[in-house]
C-alpha cells in the first residue's frame, strides 16, 4: 500500500511537472518529448487504477502514433519560434478560458466528494468486483450494448482518413511509376526477337 | 486489485534499471575516455563538404500522410484487440458488429487506394 | 525491523535478481549474435569471418566493445546535445524494457501481466522515437533522410503486425503470453492454422527491426549509415546493441506467438527431458539464423516497393484474415472462451 501511494505521488508529480514542461519549454520539439513523458505517466496512473488495458492503448496509441505525428510536424517544419511567440497574446484570453472552465470542473468534482460524503462509491473503479480481466469486460459491452456508438467511432474514423487525404494528397503527373501488373505480365514474346546473324554481314 | 498491481511493480523496476543503465554507460565512457575536439571533428559528416545549409529542411507531404494513416489504423488495432478476446461471448452479433466497422473503414481504404495516396514515387 | 526486510527490501532484490538473470545473458547474447551474423555471413560467402582475436575469433565481440567503450563520444557542434545522447538511450532501454514480460519457462517471467501481448506491442511502437530523435538531433542531412524513412516505414509495418497479432488473439482468447503458449499446449502450435500469418508476421519483424532487405534508413551505398552516421563510441555502441536486443526481441515474439514458446515439439520422451527454457532458446537461435541468411541472401527493397508491400499488400492480407480467422472461429464454436467457460 505505501508503494502503491508513492508511486502515485511520483508519477502524479512528474505528470503535472511534465505539463508545465510541455507549455514553457522553448524548443517545440522538447515540448513534444515532455508530452510524451507526461503520457507515459499518465498510463502509470491508470495502471494503479487497475485500467492496465487503458494504459497500454494510451501508450500504444498517444505515444506511439499520436505523438509521432507532432514529432513529424515539428520536427520537420521550421517553425519560427518568434512567430509562435507574437500569437501568445492574441490567444491568451481564449486559453484563459479554456483553463478556467477545467478548473472549475475539477472544483465541482472534488467539491461533491467534500460534501456529499456518500457519493465516493462511485470513485471506486467498478472492476475490481469483476472476475474477468478488463480487456474482456470492455470487450464484452464494447461491441453489442454501445454498438450504435461504436459504428460512430468508425465513422469518424473514416472522415478523418479522408480528410486527410483531400487535404494532403496532390497528383504529380510527371512522376514515373512501376507498375507491377504490367511488369509481370510481359512476355518475352512481345518485346524479345531472336534473329540469326550470319558473321560479317550485321544486322 | 492487489495481484493486478503486484505484477506490475518488476516492470517499474526493470524500466528504472535499464534507463540506469543507459545513462551509465555512455556516461562512464565520456568520463573516463580523454575528449579532444576539435571543431572538423565536431562538423557534421558531409562526404568532407562544409555542410551547404541547415539539415533541417520542409519534406514531402506525403510522410505526414503515412503518419495520419498509421493513427488511424493503429486505432483500428486498439478496438480489436478486446474484441479478439471476447469473441466468444459476444457471439454472431459482435462478430457482425465488428465486421460492419471495418466495413465503413475499408471504404476509406479503398477510398485511398483508387486516390493514388498509397502511391510512392 | 525484521518484518520490513522481509515486506519491503526482500522482494525488490528478487526481483532485481530475477531482472539481472535476463538482462545479463541478453547482453551476452547479443554480443555473440554480432559475433554470429559475422560468421555466418562469412560462411555464406565463402569467408572465413573473425578469426584472430581468440580460439576461432570468439573474443571478437568483447575486444569490439571494448573498443568502442575507449573511443572519444563527439557531439557535432550542430546538434541538438540533450536530445542527441537520449536518443541511444532510449532506444537500448526499450530494448530491455520489453523482456520483462517474456515468458522464457512454464511460470518463468518476471511480470505475468494480463496485457502482456499489448505491452510487446506498445514497447515496439516506441522503437520509432529513438530513430527520429537521432535524426533530427544529428543536424546532418544523412541522418535526418534515413530517420524518416525508417520511421514511415516501421509505422507502415507495424499496422499489420498488430492485425497478426489480433489473428493470434481470436485462437488463444487471452492476452497473457503465458496464457497464449498454454493455448498452443491444448491444440498446436499456431504455426500451422496460421501458417501464412507467420510469415507475414516475420517479413514485417524484419522491416520493424530496419533488417536486411528492408535496411533503408541505413543503406550504406546512399545514406552512409543513417540516422546513426553522427554517433561515435558508445552512443553508437547503444544503438547497436538495442538494435540486435530487438532482434532477439522479435525472434522471442514471433516463438511465443507461433512457435509454441517453451514448448517441445512432441510432448513425448526424448523431446520433454530438455527444459523449457532451452526449447525457447533453440527457437530464438533459429529464427536468428533465419534473419542473418535472409541478409546474407537478398538484396535491398527500393522504397516504394517497400512502401507498396506494407500499405498494398500486407495490410490487406492481414485485415481480411481477422476477419476470416474470426468468421472460422465462431462459425465452427472453436472459439477458446466459449470452450473455457463449457469446461467449469
Amino acid at each position: 500500500m505505501i508503494i502503491q501511494g508513492l508511486a502515485f505521488y511520483m508519477f502524479a508529480a512528474i505528470t503535472v511537472a511534465a505539463g508545465v514542461m510541455v507549455i514553457s519549454a522553448r524548443n517545440p520539439v522538447h515540448s513534444v518529448l515532455f508530452l510524451i513523458l507526461a503520457f507515459f505517466n499518465s498510463a502509470g496512473l491508470f495502471v494503479l487504477m487497475g485500467a492496465e488495458f487503458l494504459a497500454m492503448i494510451l501508450v500504444v496509441v498517444y505515444v506511439g502514433a499520436v505523438a509521432v505525428l507532432f514529432m513529424f510536424v515539428v520536427m520537420m517544419l521550421d517553425i519560427s519560434l518568434a512567430e509562435m511567440r507574437a500569437g501568445f497574446l492574441q490567444y491568451l484570453p481564449l486559453g484563459a478560458m479554456i483553463g478556467f472552465v477545467l478548473v472549475m470542473e475539477l472544483g465541482i468534482i472534488g467539491g461533491s466528494w467534500v460534501i456529499a460524503d456518500n457519493v465516493d462509491k462511485n470513485f471506486v473503479a467498478p472492476i475490481v468486483a469483476m472476475k474477468t480481466t478488463n480487456t474482456e469486460a470492455l470487450g464484452n459491452m464494447l461491441y453489442t450494448h454501445y454498438v450504435y456508438y461504436f459504428q460512430a467511432a468508425g465513422m469518424i474514423l473514416l472522415v478523418a482518413m479522408i480528410g486527410a487525404i483531400v487535404l494532403t494528397h496532390r497528383k504529380r503527373p510527371d512522376a514515373r511509376k512501376q507498375n507491377i501488373g504490367d511488369q509481370v505480365s510481359r512476355h518475352p514474346s512481345d518485346t524479345l526477337e531472336i534473329k540469326k546473324v550470319s558473321s560479317g554481314s550485321g544486322v | 486489485m492487489e495481484n493486478l498491481l503486484v505484477e506490475y511493480l518488476p516492470i517499474l523496476i526493470f524500466i528504472g534499471l535499464a534507463v540506469g543503465l543507459a545513462v551509465i554507460i555512455p556516461i562512464a565512457s565520456l568520463i573516463i575516455v580523454p575528449q579532444k575536439p576539435d571543431a572538423e571533428k565536431l562538423s557534421a559528416y558531409e562526404c568532407g563538404f562544409d555542410a551547404f545549409e541547415d539539415a533541417r529542411i520542409k519534406f514531402d507531404v506525403r510522410f505526414y500522410l503515412v503518419a495520419i494513416l498509421f493513427i488511424i489504423f493503429d486505432l483500428e488495432v486498439a478496438f480489436l484487440f478486446p474484441w479478439a478476446v471476447s469473441l466468444g461471448t459476444i457471439g454472431v452479433f459482435g462478430f457482425w458488429s465488428m465486421v460492419v466497422f471495418l466495413g465503413i473503414l475499408t471504404v476509406g481504404f479503398i477510398y485511398e487506394w483508387r486516390k493514388g495516396a498509397l502511391e510512392w514515387e | 525491523m525484521v518484518e520490513f526486510w522481509w515486506t519491503y527490501i526482500w522482494p525488490v532484490i528478487w526481483i532485481l535478481l530475477q531482472i539481472l538473470a535476463i538482462v545479463v545473458p541478453l547482453l551476452v547474447g547479443v554480443a555473440y549474435l554480432t559475433y554470429a551474423e559475422r560468421k555466418v555471413i562469412a560462411a555464406m560467402h565463402l569467408r572465413r569471418g573473425p578469426n584472430v582475436v581468440g580460439v576461432y575469433g570468439l573474443l571478437q565481440p568483447i575486444a569490439d566493445g571494448m573498443k568502442l567503450f575507449f573511443k572519444e563520444t563527439v557531439i557535432p557542434s550542430g546538434a541538438n546535445r540533450i536530445v542527441f545522447v537520449m536518443a541511444p538511450m532510449i532506444t537500448f532501454s526499450l530494448a530491455l524494457v520489453a523482456w520483462a514480460v517474456i515468458p522464457l519457462g512454464d511460470g518463468l517471467v518476471v511480470a505475468d501481466i494480463n496485457v502482456g501481448i499489448l505491452y510487446l506491442f506498445a514497447i515496439s511502437s516506441l522503437g520509432v522515437y529513438g530513430v527520429l530523435m537521432a535524426g533530427w538531433a544529428s543536424n546532418s542531412k544523412y541522418a535526418f533522410l534515413g530517420a524518416l524513412r525508417s520511421a514511415a516505414q516501421m509505422v507502415s509495418y507495424e499496422i499489420s503486425m498488430g492485425f497478426i497479432i489480433i489473428t493470434v488473439l481470436i485462437v488463444a482468447g487471452s492476452l497473457n503470453l503465458s496464457d497464449i503458449v498454454n493455448a498452443q499446449k491444448e491444440s498446436v502450435w499456431f504455426i500451422i492454422p496460421l501458417f501464412p500469418m507467420a510469415v507475414i508476421f516475420f517479413i514485417s519483424t524484419l522491416a520493424e527491426t530496419n533488417r536486411h532487405p528492408f535496411d533503408l534508413p541505413e543503406a550504406e551505398a546512399e545514406l552512409v549509415a543513417g540516422y546513426f552516421v553522427e554517433y561515435s563510441s558508445m552512443t553508437f555502441a547503444l544503438f547497436f546493441l538495442g538494435e540486435y536486443a530487438n532482434m532477439i526481441l522479435m525472434a522471442g515474439m514471433t516463438t511465443i506467438l507461433f512457435f509454441g514458446g517453451w514448448l517441445p515439439p512432441f510432448d513425448i520422451a526424448p523431446f520433454n527431458w530438455l527444459p523449457g527454457p532451452i526449447w525457447f532458446i533453440i527457437k530464438m537461435c533459429m529464427l536468428l539464423f533465419i534473419f542473418l541468411w535472409v541478409r546474407a541472401t537478398f538484396p535491398r527493397y527500393r522504397y516504394d516497393q517497400l512502401m507498396r508491400l506494407g500499405w498494398k499488400v500486407f495490410l490487406p492480407i492481414s485485415l481480411a484474415a481477422v476477419v476470416i480467422v474470426g468468421g472460422v472461429v465462431l462459425a465452427f464454436d472453436i472459439s477458446p472462451l466459449a470452450n473455457a467457460a463449457a469446461s467449469k
